[in-house]
Protein backbone atom coordinates (compact mmCIF):
# COMPACT_ATOMS: atom_id res chain seq x y z
CA UNK A 1 0.00 0.00 0.00
CA UNK A 2 1.51 3.47 -1.01
CA UNK A 3 1.01 6.36 0.92
CA UNK A 4 0.67 9.57 -0.61
CA UNK A 5 -0.74 9.88 -4.35
CA UNK A 6 1.28 7.96 -6.71
CA UNK A 7 2.73 9.12 -9.20
CA UNK A 8 3.69 5.87 -11.54
CA UNK A 9 4.42 6.82 -14.55
CA UNK A 10 5.89 3.98 -16.16
CA UNK A 11 4.25 0.76 -17.98
CA UNK A 12 6.53 -1.33 -15.52
CA UNK A 13 5.14 0.54 -12.92
CA UNK A 14 1.90 -0.84 -13.16
CA UNK A 15 2.64 -4.16 -14.09
CA UNK A 16 4.28 -4.65 -10.81
CA UNK A 17 1.82 -2.94 -8.54
CA UNK A 18 2.86 -5.72 -6.03
CA UNK A 19 6.06 -4.11 -5.43
CA UNK A 20 6.99 -0.80 -4.72
CA UNK A 21 8.45 0.04 -8.26
CA UNK A 22 6.70 3.12 -8.64
CA UNK A 23 7.77 6.76 -8.79
CA UNK A 24 8.29 8.93 -5.46
CA UNK A 25 4.55 10.14 -4.24
CA UNK A 26 4.19 13.56 -3.51
CA UNK A 27 5.20 14.48 0.16
CA UNK A 28 7.74 11.21 0.06
CA UNK A 29 10.46 11.24 2.60
CA UNK A 30 12.98 9.95 0.28
CA UNK A 31 14.22 6.88 2.38
CA UNK A 32 14.43 6.47 6.40
CA UNK A 33 13.47 9.79 8.64
CA UNK A 34 16.57 8.22 10.58
CA UNK A 35 18.96 9.15 7.57
CA UNK A 36 17.41 12.64 7.18
CA UNK A 37 18.11 13.27 11.28
CA UNK A 38 21.93 12.06 10.22
CA UNK A 39 22.17 14.34 7.62
CA UNK A 40 20.87 17.54 10.07
CA UNK A 41 23.33 16.42 12.26
CA UNK A 42 26.18 16.41 9.55
CA UNK A 43 25.08 19.70 7.62
CA UNK A 44 25.51 21.73 11.26
CA UNK A 45 28.89 20.15 11.89
CA UNK A 46 30.02 21.16 8.40
CA UNK A 47 28.39 24.38 8.73
CA UNK A 48 31.02 24.74 11.01
CA UNK A 49 33.63 23.43 9.15
CA UNK A 50 32.75 26.02 6.12
CA UNK A 51 32.70 29.12 8.50
CA UNK A 52 35.91 28.43 9.91
CA UNK A 53 37.77 28.22 6.55
CA UNK A 54 36.12 31.09 5.24
CA UNK A 55 37.21 33.19 8.46
CA UNK A 56 40.49 31.96 7.52
CA UNK A 57 40.66 33.14 4.66
CA UNK A 58 39.85 36.84 6.14
CA UNK A 59 42.13 36.38 8.70
CA UNK A 60 45.40 35.06 6.57
CA UNK A 61 44.74 36.09 3.23
CA UNK A 62 48.42 35.44 2.39
CA UNK A 63 48.39 32.19 3.94
CA UNK A 64 45.13 31.02 2.17
CA UNK A 65 46.33 32.57 -1.45
CA UNK A 66 49.69 30.96 -1.82
CA UNK A 67 48.08 27.60 -0.38
CA UNK A 68 45.34 27.86 -2.39
CA UNK A 69 47.92 28.77 -5.51
CA UNK A 70 50.07 25.59 -4.64
CA UNK A 71 46.54 22.79 -4.90
CA UNK A 72 46.24 21.72 -8.44
CA UNK A 73 42.88 23.00 -9.88
CA UNK A 74 42.66 20.34 -12.10
CA UNK A 75 42.15 17.79 -9.25
CA UNK A 76 39.62 19.83 -7.46
CA UNK A 77 37.68 19.70 -11.13
CA UNK A 78 38.53 16.23 -11.53
CA UNK A 79 36.97 15.52 -8.19
CA UNK A 80 34.25 17.29 -8.13
CA UNK A 81 32.76 16.13 -11.73
CA UNK A 82 33.41 12.63 -10.49
CA UNK A 83 31.41 13.01 -7.44
CA UNK A 84 28.63 14.79 -9.58
CA UNK A 85 28.59 12.04 -11.90
CA UNK A 86 28.28 9.53 -9.24
CA UNK A 87 25.43 11.29 -7.46
CA UNK A 88 24.29 11.18 -11.35
CA UNK A 89 24.23 7.61 -11.50
CA UNK A 90 22.48 6.78 -8.46
CA UNK A 91 19.62 8.86 -8.75
CA UNK A 92 19.33 7.45 -12.31
CA UNK A 93 19.84 3.87 -10.18
CA UNK A 94 16.96 4.63 -7.64
CA UNK A 95 14.66 5.68 -10.34
CA UNK A 96 15.49 2.62 -12.49
CA UNK A 97 14.96 0.72 -9.46
CA UNK A 98 11.46 1.98 -8.79
CA UNK A 99 10.46 2.13 -12.51
CA UNK A 100 11.82 -0.79 -14.25
CA UNK A 101 11.10 -4.67 -13.38
CA UNK A 102 14.52 -5.43 -14.44
CA UNK A 103 17.49 -5.11 -12.25
CA UNK A 104 19.43 -2.69 -14.43
CA UNK A 105 19.66 -0.10 -11.19
CA UNK A 106 22.60 -2.23 -10.08
CA UNK A 107 24.88 -1.55 -13.06
CA UNK A 108 24.29 2.37 -12.22
CA UNK A 109 25.16 2.23 -8.61
CA UNK A 110 28.11 0.41 -9.82
CA UNK A 111 29.47 2.98 -12.15
CA UNK A 112 28.66 5.55 -8.99
CA UNK A 113 30.91 2.48 -6.83
CA UNK A 114 33.37 3.43 -9.68
CA UNK A 115 33.40 7.15 -9.26
CA UNK A 116 33.89 7.26 -5.98
CA UNK A 117 36.91 4.88 -5.53
CA UNK A 118 38.41 7.09 -8.49
CA UNK A 119 37.37 9.81 -6.38
CA UNK A 120 39.19 8.57 -3.48
CA UNK A 121 42.49 7.30 -5.58
CA UNK A 122 42.75 11.14 -6.56
CA UNK A 123 42.70 12.37 -2.92
CA UNK A 124 45.44 10.05 -1.72
CA UNK A 125 47.87 10.85 -4.78
CA UNK A 126 46.87 14.65 -4.62
CA UNK A 127 47.80 13.86 -0.54
CA UNK A 128 50.85 12.09 -1.08
CA UNK A 129 51.89 14.58 -3.49
CA UNK A 130 51.58 17.31 -0.96
CA UNK A 131 52.69 15.79 1.97
CA UNK A 132 56.22 14.66 -0.55
CA UNK A 133 56.59 18.17 -1.17
CA UNK A 134 56.96 19.04 2.23
CA UNK A 135 53.08 20.00 2.95
CA UNK A 136 51.54 18.62 6.10
CA UNK A 137 48.73 19.65 8.67
CA UNK A 138 51.48 21.46 10.32
CA UNK A 139 52.86 23.49 7.63
CA UNK A 140 50.39 26.35 8.41
CA UNK A 141 46.61 26.85 9.03
CA UNK A 142 45.50 26.53 5.34
CA UNK A 143 47.14 22.84 5.09
CA UNK A 144 46.42 21.94 8.58
CA UNK A 145 42.09 22.97 7.46
CA UNK A 146 43.06 21.22 3.68
CA UNK A 147 44.14 17.77 5.08
CA UNK A 148 41.41 17.88 8.07
CA UNK A 149 38.30 18.64 6.59
CA UNK A 150 39.02 16.93 3.07
CA UNK A 151 40.15 13.84 5.34
CA UNK A 152 36.85 14.26 7.12
CA UNK A 153 35.25 14.39 3.59
CA UNK A 154 37.25 11.39 2.69
CA UNK A 155 36.04 9.22 5.19
CA UNK A 156 32.58 9.98 4.18
CA UNK A 157 33.19 9.03 0.62
CA UNK A 158 34.88 5.78 1.85
CA UNK A 159 31.75 4.83 4.07
CA UNK A 160 29.64 6.36 1.26
CA UNK A 161 31.25 3.66 -0.91
CA UNK A 162 30.15 0.68 1.83
CA UNK A 163 26.49 2.15 1.17
CA UNK A 164 26.46 1.75 -2.20
CA UNK A 165 28.09 -1.48 -2.16
CA UNK A 166 25.04 -2.72 -0.12
CA UNK A 167 22.34 -0.23 -2.44
CA UNK A 168 23.77 -2.21 -5.12
CA UNK A 169 23.07 -6.29 -3.27
CA UNK A 170 19.63 -5.07 -2.41
CA UNK A 171 18.48 -3.59 -6.10
CA UNK A 172 19.61 -7.25 -7.38
CA UNK A 173 16.89 -8.63 -5.65
CA UNK A 174 14.35 -9.89 -8.07
CA UNK A 175 11.47 -8.36 -6.57
CA UNK A 176 11.71 -5.13 -4.61
CA UNK A 177 9.46 -4.22 -1.57
CA UNK A 178 8.70 -0.71 -0.16
CA UNK A 179 11.61 -1.70 2.60
CA UNK A 180 14.27 -2.47 0.13
CA UNK A 181 13.33 0.92 -1.89
CA UNK A 182 13.55 2.75 1.11
CA UNK A 183 16.76 1.48 2.41
CA UNK A 184 18.08 2.58 -1.75
CA UNK A 185 16.52 6.17 -0.83
CA UNK A 186 18.61 6.32 2.37
CA UNK A 187 21.97 4.85 0.49
CA UNK A 188 21.24 7.35 -1.79
CA UNK A 189 20.93 10.34 0.10
CA UNK A 190 24.06 9.54 2.12
CA UNK A 191 25.50 9.34 -1.23
CA UNK A 192 24.32 12.76 -2.29
CA UNK A 193 25.17 14.79 0.77
CA UNK A 194 28.74 13.34 0.31
CA UNK A 195 28.51 15.13 -3.32
CA UNK A 196 27.02 18.24 -1.63
CA UNK A 197 29.33 18.73 1.07
CA UNK A 198 32.30 18.53 -1.63
CA UNK A 199 30.66 20.89 -3.81
CA UNK A 200 31.28 23.35 -0.68
CA UNK A 201 34.67 22.36 0.17
CA UNK A 202 35.88 22.49 -3.42
CA UNK A 203 34.74 25.80 -3.34
CA UNK A 204 36.47 27.24 -0.48
CA UNK A 205 39.55 25.28 -0.83
CA UNK A 206 40.31 25.86 -4.73
CA UNK A 207 38.11 28.70 -6.00
CA UNK A 208 38.33 31.40 -3.44
CA UNK B 1 12.12 2.52 -26.42
CA UNK B 2 13.18 1.95 -23.04
CA UNK B 3 12.80 5.36 -22.30
CA UNK B 4 9.27 5.47 -22.18
CA UNK B 5 9.47 2.85 -19.28
CA UNK B 6 12.07 4.63 -17.01
CA UNK B 7 9.66 7.78 -16.37
CA UNK B 8 10.50 11.38 -16.06
CA UNK B 9 12.82 11.17 -13.48
CA UNK B 10 15.89 10.22 -15.72
CA UNK B 11 15.37 13.40 -18.11
CA UNK B 12 15.22 15.87 -14.82
CA UNK B 13 17.74 14.12 -13.38
CA UNK B 14 20.10 14.71 -16.13
CA UNK B 15 19.77 18.14 -17.04
CA UNK B 16 20.87 18.75 -13.47
CA UNK B 17 23.75 17.21 -13.51
CA UNK B 18 24.51 19.18 -17.35
CA UNK B 19 23.72 22.02 -15.12
CA UNK B 20 25.80 20.95 -12.38
CA UNK B 21 28.94 20.20 -14.78
CA UNK B 22 28.51 23.48 -16.77
CA UNK B 23 28.07 25.27 -13.42
CA UNK B 24 31.33 23.71 -11.96
CA UNK B 25 33.08 25.51 -15.34
CA UNK B 26 31.38 28.64 -14.44
CA UNK B 27 33.10 28.20 -10.78
CA UNK B 28 36.08 27.51 -12.33
CA UNK B 29 36.57 30.44 -14.43
CA UNK B 30 35.15 32.81 -11.96
CA UNK B 31 37.54 31.37 -9.18
CA UNK B 32 40.13 31.97 -11.86
CA UNK B 33 39.31 35.71 -12.86
CA UNK B 34 39.15 36.87 -8.84
CA UNK B 35 42.68 35.23 -8.61
CA UNK B 36 44.19 36.47 -11.67
CA UNK B 37 43.10 40.54 -10.25
CA UNK B 38 42.26 42.54 -7.56
CA UNK B 39 39.51 44.36 -9.49
CA UNK B 40 36.28 42.65 -9.61
CA UNK B 41 37.61 40.25 -7.41
CA UNK B 42 35.02 40.83 -4.87
CA UNK B 43 32.21 40.26 -7.54
CA UNK B 44 34.24 37.03 -8.62
CA UNK B 45 34.24 35.65 -4.99
CA UNK B 46 30.63 36.47 -4.80
CA UNK B 47 29.91 34.04 -7.73
CA UNK B 48 32.15 31.23 -6.63
CA UNK B 49 30.08 31.17 -3.40
CA UNK B 50 26.33 31.80 -5.12
CA UNK B 51 27.58 29.41 -7.74
CA UNK B 52 28.40 26.69 -5.16
CA UNK B 53 25.60 27.18 -3.30
CA UNK B 54 23.17 27.39 -6.20
CA UNK B 55 24.97 23.45 -7.42
CA UNK B 56 23.84 22.05 -3.49
CA UNK B 57 20.29 23.38 -4.09
CA UNK B 58 20.34 21.52 -7.59
CA UNK B 59 21.73 18.54 -5.66
CA UNK B 60 19.57 18.91 -3.12
CA UNK B 61 16.36 19.39 -5.05
CA UNK B 62 16.75 16.71 -7.74
CA UNK B 63 19.62 14.21 -6.60
CA UNK B 64 18.24 14.04 -3.08
CA UNK B 65 14.38 14.17 -4.20
CA UNK B 66 13.90 17.23 -2.27
CA UNK B 67 10.90 18.25 -5.24
CA UNK B 68 9.02 15.94 -3.96
CA UNK B 69 9.59 15.81 -0.45
CA UNK B 70 7.45 17.51 2.25
CA UNK B 71 7.26 21.55 2.58
CA UNK B 72 8.87 21.54 5.96
CA UNK B 73 11.71 19.17 4.79
CA UNK B 74 12.31 21.16 1.55
CA UNK B 75 12.25 24.58 3.43
CA UNK B 76 14.62 23.51 6.74
CA UNK B 77 17.20 22.78 3.25
CA UNK B 78 16.97 25.69 1.92
CA UNK B 79 17.09 27.84 5.28
CA UNK B 80 20.41 25.77 5.37
CA UNK B 81 21.85 26.87 1.89
CA UNK B 82 20.78 30.32 2.65
CA UNK B 83 21.85 31.13 5.94
CA UNK B 84 25.34 29.32 5.18
CA UNK B 85 25.46 31.21 1.81
CA UNK B 86 24.85 34.55 3.34
CA UNK B 87 27.28 34.17 6.49
CA UNK B 88 30.34 32.78 3.93
CA UNK B 89 29.58 36.18 1.82
CA UNK B 90 29.42 38.25 4.68
CA UNK B 91 32.66 36.77 6.14
CA UNK B 92 34.40 37.06 3.02
CA UNK B 93 33.11 40.35 1.65
CA UNK B 94 33.18 43.12 5.16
Amino acid sequence: MLDGVSEARGEAALSSSDTARTNPARNHIPGEIGIWLFVAGDLLVFAVFFIVIALGHVQQPEVFAQGRALLNMWVGVLNTLLLLTGSWFVAIGVDKCRTTSKPVGSHYFALAILCGVAFAANKTFEWGGKISAGFTPATNDFYMYFFIFTGIHLLHVIVGIGVLLLVRSVSRRPALARRDIATMESGATFWHLVDLLWIVLFALFYLL
Amino acid sequence: MNRGKTGVLSDATTLAWLILVVATGLGWWLGQTGQASTRGAALATSGVIIVAFLKVWIVAFQFMELRYAPRWLRHAFDAWIIVICLAILVICLR
